[in-house]
């Protein structure tokens, strides 16, 4: 249950995204897109603030581009819920070089904290094991962000993860929301010109 | 019996001449040849969803990663995906779609006929230029003009092949 949930989103992302070393985030529309602008602003952040269920596969196209970059999904459990069967085309597709993270506050945090699936049935990582995904963690304290980040940013892929984050206040943190100036920005960053 | 003309070919010819090196795709019987060329050639890779809209998030990160990506789908697959195109759109990501209708054509089964029905207006509405082909000797230039469309412009292109084309699955009746 969430209420035993003890992760501070802000201060994990932060102190998560601080190890990545190179690695490209696609995160998921809303909180994890705040948490990553709150973290820091950077070129390789993929903002969001749409497409529900897409920062998996999106983060799968990049993978599949890029293999010699590391490329991290980082997402909520609703948006994880809404492109679950994603996992399936993962394990599939199989990229060495592709981390999921799902930071799991069990609730649709961006509309009025309604309960979500994960809050008392459904397990992402048992989930994420039946689709392929061999490697999954699960963490439940701050104190493990070290490890996680060895798992995200190292360890082969594809590597599946959540973290249990509390419900929390959070300041709002709003990056830019102009799409074309997002991508562009993301692509020349990676030093990508043509289609 | 005459064979029928192979529009597949043309459609692979495009897309090893324009550098798509991935195929997305919920298959469709009117794809089969088509996407056994994909799976056959060790230079192109197809990805096998679970459901259409998945593929606008990865053709999305493949142009972000440099390269060229398509979707291959059968026209109630693009009810799946109204939403989803949004998302490329507004990164002005490429989407190149060729979708086989179902439908329309001396369609057997009732229960494909309100999405073949609605395909092009719901596809034009939220914003992908349609190009519908019923002559399959038209469908590799109209693939070609939809691909041009697509990757030099940043826009979502789709290409509708007539059932008239594939063909209605006849479930052993008449």
């Amino acid at each position: 249950m969430s209420g035993s949930n003890k992760i501070q989103r802000r201060a994990f992302v932060s102190d998560l995204l601080g190890k990545r070393d190179g690695t490209l985030v696609i995160p998921g529309l809303g909180s994890p897109t705040w948490d990553c602008f709150a973290a820091g602003d950077s070129p390789e952040y993929l903002y969001s603030w749409g497409g529900m269920g897409l920062s998996v596969p999106t983060a799968l196209g990049l993978a599949l581009a890029q293999p010699n970059k590391r490329i991290l999904a980082l997402t909520g459990d609703g948006e994880m819920m809404m492109g679950i069967g994603s996992l399936g085309v993962v394990a599939d597709q199989a990229p060495g070089n592709l981390a999921i993270l799902v930071l799991d506050n069990e609730h649709f945090g961006e509309t009025g904290r309604q309960t979500g699936l994960s809050s008392n049935q459904a397990d992402l990582c048992k989930i994420a094991e039946g689709f392929g995904i061999k490697q999954t963690m699960a963490v439940t304290e701050h104190g493990a962000v070290g490890e996680l980040a060895d798992f995200l940013f190292k360890a082969p892929g594809p590597v599946f993860a959540t973290a249990k984050i509390a419900l929390s206040d959070d300041p709002w943190m709003l990056p830019v929301k102009d799409g074309v100036a997002i991508a562009q920005r993301f692509r020349t960053a990676l030093g990508v010109d043509e289609t | 019996m005459t064979t029928p003309y192979d529009w597949s070919s043309d459609v692979f010819s495009e897309i090893k001449k324009r550098n798509i090196e991935t195929v997305c795709t919920v298959p469709d019987g009117g794809l089969t040849q088509l996407l056994n060329m994909v799976k056959d050639d060790t230079d192109t890779r197809l990805v096998t969803l679970s459901t259409e809209e998945e593929s606008m998030g990865i053709v999305t990160g493949h142009w972000l990663g440099g390269k060229r990506s398509m979707v291959a789908m059968q026209s109630s697959g693009v009810g799946n995906c109204i939403n989803a195109l949004g998302y490329p759109a507004v990164m002005r990501a490429p989407c190149l779609m060729i979708v086989t209708m179902r439908g329309q054509w001396g369609e057997f089964n009732p229960w494909q006929v309100q999405m073949g029905r609605s395909t092009e207006t719901v596809l034009e509405a939220i914003g992908v230029k349609c190009f519908p082909v019923d002559k399959p000797e038209e469908v590799g230039e109209t693939f070609a003009g939809a691909a041009g469309l697509a990757f030099n412009g940043g826009f979502s292109a789709a290409v509708l092949i007539s059932q008239r084309i594939i063909g209605a699955k006849g479930f052993g009746k008449e």
